[in-house]
C-alpha cells in the first residue's frame, strides 16, 4: 500500500527548510522499504507550523509540524506513516482549532490540493462557478458578482460588480482583464500563496471576468520578488490551455480567452493600477492621471477590469453552488463575504486567517497570534501595509472592516496586519515611512518625490531633537500637502502611518529630544 | 547562477525573441538580464532599434526599474528585507551583522558578494527573510546566511 504524504511546496514552507524535509523523507523512505508518494501542495498557511507535514490515513489527513529533517528518522520510528503519535503530531489537520475556526471560501482549497492537478482541482470544487457562468448572461453574471457585495481586495475596496459593469458597458473591439499580483506591501503574502498553492482558482476568476465583460486576454503582472508564484502561474495557465479550458473554445463554449504573465521589475509603485499598465506596456512604471479610467481606457487603450488576486479568486466561489447569497451573509455593514487577513511580524503565530469581516484586531493579534513571538508586550500594529495606520492596543477592539478602520484613522489596504513588541521606535519607523516613499516614488508628482525626502529629513531633525515643536507643525503641513496633492495612493496615504505614529506614540518623538540633549 | 558572456548576436538572440511582444521593452530587457546577468549600456542602441523606439525610452525604463542592472552582479547575490514586518523582527540588527560578516555595506558589492536591501518577499510571519540566489530563507541569521551563501541550501 502506498501512503500519500504532503510537504508544501510553498515559497515560506521552503525558506525554514521544507525542500530538505520532502527530500529526507524520500530518502528515509526507501531506506526502510516503506512505499510512498509525496504530494508537494500549498501550504495551510498555519507558517507557524511550517514544514507541515501531513500524512494520509483512513481518519482523514494528519498533521506533524514543525518538521525539520532531523526529525524525519524519529517520524519514521513512530510509524508516523500510519498517522501514529509523535511529539510533532498535530492531530487530524481538520481539527487543528487555528485553522477549523476560520471561515475559508477564497482560501478553501490551498493547502489541500496538488496545486497543478486540474482533476484535483475539480475533485474539490473547481471549475463549477466557470460552468455556471458559461450558462448566464454576461449581465446577470455582473448583477450577481455585485449582489454579492464583492469589493477590490488590493486595497481600495471599490465594488468589484461595478466596475465589471463598466468595462462590459464599453464598447470595443479588444478588452482586458489585469489581474495585479504586485503584491508589494510588506505583511502580505495571501496573493502568493494563492497563486503557489491553489492558481487554477485565479485562472477561473479571470476566465468569469472575461466571459462577464467580453474580454479577450488576461494579463497576470507577478511582481519579480516572487519567482515560484510566478512558475507556479505559468505551468497552470500551460495546463489549463491543454485541458481546453484557455484558448480559443474554453470549455467548449465557442468564447476565445488567453492568459499571459509578465514579471514586475522590483518597483513598488507598479502595484499602483495604472502604473502596473505602464509596466505591461513595457514602459517607466509612471502612474497615469484618472480619468480616463482604465475600466473605460486601460491597457493599451483598451477597456480594462484590473482586480487584485484575492478578488478574481474569490469570484468562482461567488458563482458556484453557494452563490452571492450565502457570501453576502458574511461580514458587517458595507463590508461583505471574508477577509483573507494576513498576521505578520513580530506575532507567535502567523499565517493567513481568514475569516468573515468583523472580527476585532484583537482576535486577530491575540487569539489566533498568541501575541508576539518575542514573548514582549505588543506595542503597535500596523494594518494595510506601509501606507496603513501604525494603531497603539488601545484601539484593539477595532472591528476589522473597511468603514470601522476608516472611523479609527487607518485602512485595512491588503488585510496585512503586523505586530511591533515594545522595542520598536516609532518615531524610526514614520522615518521609514517616509523614506521608503522617497525609494518608491514613481516621480511624477512632486508632494510624493520631493515631499517624501524632505519628509525624511525633517523625522530626522525631530529625531536629533532639532526645534522639535517647530519641526513637527512643519510635518503636519508637509503631510497634508502630501495627502491633498499626490496623483495617487503612494504620495497620498505615506502620511497615513507618519500622522498615525505622532498621534498615537507622541512620546517617541518627545523623548528622543529630551533623552538626547 | 552562470551567465553567457556578452555578443551581439546572443543579444539579437534574445531580442528577436521578444521586440514583436507587445510592449517589448521591459522584457526585451529582462531577457537580457536573464541571459548575461545583466545589461551593458551597448544594450540600449540594440533594444531601441529592435522595439522601434527612442535610445531615451530605452534608458528611461532601464534605470526606472530596481531589479535591472548594468554591470555584472558578483557570484553571490543576498537581498535582505528591510521592510516594516521584517523590522518588527530584527531585520535592522540582521543588516547591521551581515555588513559585519560580508564586511561591505547594504547596497553595495564586492568581488564575491553583494547585499541588496528588498522590500518584502512576502514571508512576514517567517522573517527576517533573505534571499541568496535566488533561494528565500526565513527566519534568517546573519551566520545562517554566510552558510547559505557558503552552501547553497537553507538550513
Amino acid at each position: 500500500m502506498t501512503t500519500t504524504i504532503y510537504v508544501p511546496k510553498d515559497s515560506a514552507a521552503r525558506s525554514v527548510g521544507a525542500d530538505l524535509v520532502a527530500f529526507a523523507i524520500e530518502a528515509e523512505s526507501v531506506k526502510r522499504g516503506i512505499n510512498i508518494s509525496i504530494v508537494r501542495n500549498g501550504s495551510r498557511g498555519a507558517l507557524w507550523l511550517e514544514p507541515l507535514v501531513e500524512v494520509v490515513t483512513p481518519e482523514g489527513r494528519v498533521a506533524y509540524g514543525p518538521v525539520s529533517p532531523a526529525d524525519v528518522e524519529s517520524l519514521f520510528d513512530s510509524a508516523f506513516h500510519l498517522g501514529s503519535q509523535h511529539p510533532l503530531l498535530q492531530g487530524r489537520t481538520d481539527d487543528i482549532e487555528w485553522l477549523s475556526r476560520q471561515d475559508r471560501v477564497t482560501f478553501a482549497r490551498v493547502g489541500v490540493v496538488d496545486p497543478l492537478s486540474i482533476s484535483d482541482y475539480q475533485a474539490h470544487g473547481g471549475l463549477v462557478g466557470l460552468h455556471r457562468a458559461l450558462s448566464m448572461k454576461p449581465e446577470e453574471i455582473v448583477t450577481e458578482v455585485t449582489q454579492s457585495g464583492l469589493r477590490g481586495r488590493g486595497g481600495a475596496g471599490f465594488p468589484a460588480g461595478i466596475k465589471w459593469r463598466t468595462v462590459m458597458a464599453t464598447a470595443s473591439d479588444y478588452k482586458y482583464i489585469c489581474c495585479n499580483a504586485d503584491e508589494g506591501d510588506s505583511g502580505t503574502f495571501a496573493d502568493r500563496m494563492l497563486m503557489e498553492g491553489d492558481p487554477f482558482t485565479l485562472l477561473e476568476g479571470m476566465t468569469i471576468a472575461a466571459i462577464a465583460v467580453g474580454a479577450t486576454e488576461g494579463v497576470v503582472y507577478i511582481r519579480s520578488e516572487y519567482p515560484s508564484a510566478y512558475e507556479t502561474v505559468n505551468r497552470a495557465i500551460e495546463i489549463a490551455r491543454d485541458f481546453g479550458w484557455l484558448g480559443k473554445n474554453v470549455l467548449g463554449s465557442g468564447i476565445e480567452f488567453n492568459i499571459r504573465t509578465r514579471i514586475g521589475g522590483g518597483s513598488y509603485v507598479c502595484g499602483e493600477e495604472t502604473a502596473m499598465l505602464e509596466s505591461i506596456e513595457g514602459k517607466r512604471g509612471v502612474v497615469r492621471s484618472k480619468p480616463p479610467l482604465p475600466a473605460i481606457h486601460g491597457l493599451f487603450g483598451k477597456p480594462t477590469v484590473i482586480n487584485n488576486v484575492l478578488t478574481l479568486a474569490t469570484v468562482p466561489a461567488i458563482l458556484g453552488l453557494n452563490g452571492a447569497q450565502t457570501y453576502m451573509k458574511k461580514g458587517v455593514g458595507r463590508s461583505l463575504g471574508t477577509q483573507v487577513f494576513q498576521l505578520a511580524g513580530n506575532i507567535a503565530r502567523g499565517g493567513i486567517v481568514e475569516t468573515a469581516f468583523g472580527i476585532t484586531l484583537d482576535g486577530l493579534v491575540n487569539d489566533y497570534g498568541a501575541g508576539t513571538l518575542s514573548g514582549r508586550p505588543v506595542r503597535a500594529v500596523q494594518i494595510g501595509g506601509p501606507l496603513g495606520a501604525y494603531l497603539p492596543v488601545t484601539s484593539m477592539a477595532v472591528s476589522m472592516d473597511y468603514e470601522s478602520l476608516l472611523a479609527a484613522g487607518g485602512m485595512l489596504g491588503h488585510g496585512g496586519v503586523v505586530v511591533f513588541d515594545e522595542s520598536v521606535d516609532m518615531a524610526e519607523q514614520a522615518k521609514f515611512a517616509m523614506e521608503f516613499c522617497a525609494i518608491e516614488s514613481c516621480g511624477k508628482c512632486t508632494p510624493c518625490r520631493l515631499g517624501s525626502t524632505r519628509g525624511a529629513e525633517t523625522i530626522e531633525k525631530i529625531m536629533l531633537g532639532q526645534n522639535v515643536a517647530g519641526n513637527k507643525k512643519l510635518l503636519l503641513d508637509l503631510c497634508e500637502v502630501m495627502t491633498d496633492g499626490s496623483l495617487c495612493a503612494m504620495g497620498g496615504l505615506t502620511p497615513l502611518p507618519v500622522r498615525s505614529a505622532m498621534l498615537h506614540f507622541a512620546e517617541d518623538f518627545d523623548q528622543r529630544a529630551r533623552g538626547q540633549q | 547562477m552562470t551567465f553567457v558572456p556578452w555578443s551581439d548576436e546572443a543579444a539579437a538572440a534574445v531580442l528577436a525573441q521578444t521586440c514583436d511582444k507587445p510592449g517589448p521593452v521591459l522584457i526585451s530587457l529582462q531577457g537580457l538580464q536573464e541571459i548575461f546577468g545583466f545589461v551593458p549600456p551597448r544594450a540600449v542602441e540594440l533594444v531601441a532599434k529592435a522595439c522601434n523606439v527612442s535610445r531615451a525610452d530605452v534608458h528611461g525604463v532601464l534605470t526606472f526599474y530596481h531589479d535591472l542592472r548594468t554591470s555584472a552582479p558578483p557570484p553571490t547575490t543576498l537581498h535582505i528585507c528591510v521592510a516594516e514586518a521584517c523590522q518588527a523582527v530584527g531585520s535592522r540588527e540582521l543588516v547591521r551583522e551581515a555588513e559585519k560578516i560580508f564586511g561591505i555595506g547594504m547596497d553595495q558589492s564586492n568581488e564575491v558578494v553583494e547585499l541588496k536591501s528588498v522590500y518584502c518577499f512576502g514571508n512576514c510571519a517567517l522573517g527576517p527573510s533573505a534571499m541568496v540566489n535566488g533561494e528565500l530563507v526565513g527566519r534568517a541569521t546573519a551566520q545562517g546566511l554566510k552558510y547559505v551563501s557558503e552552501m547553497g541550501m537553507p538550513l
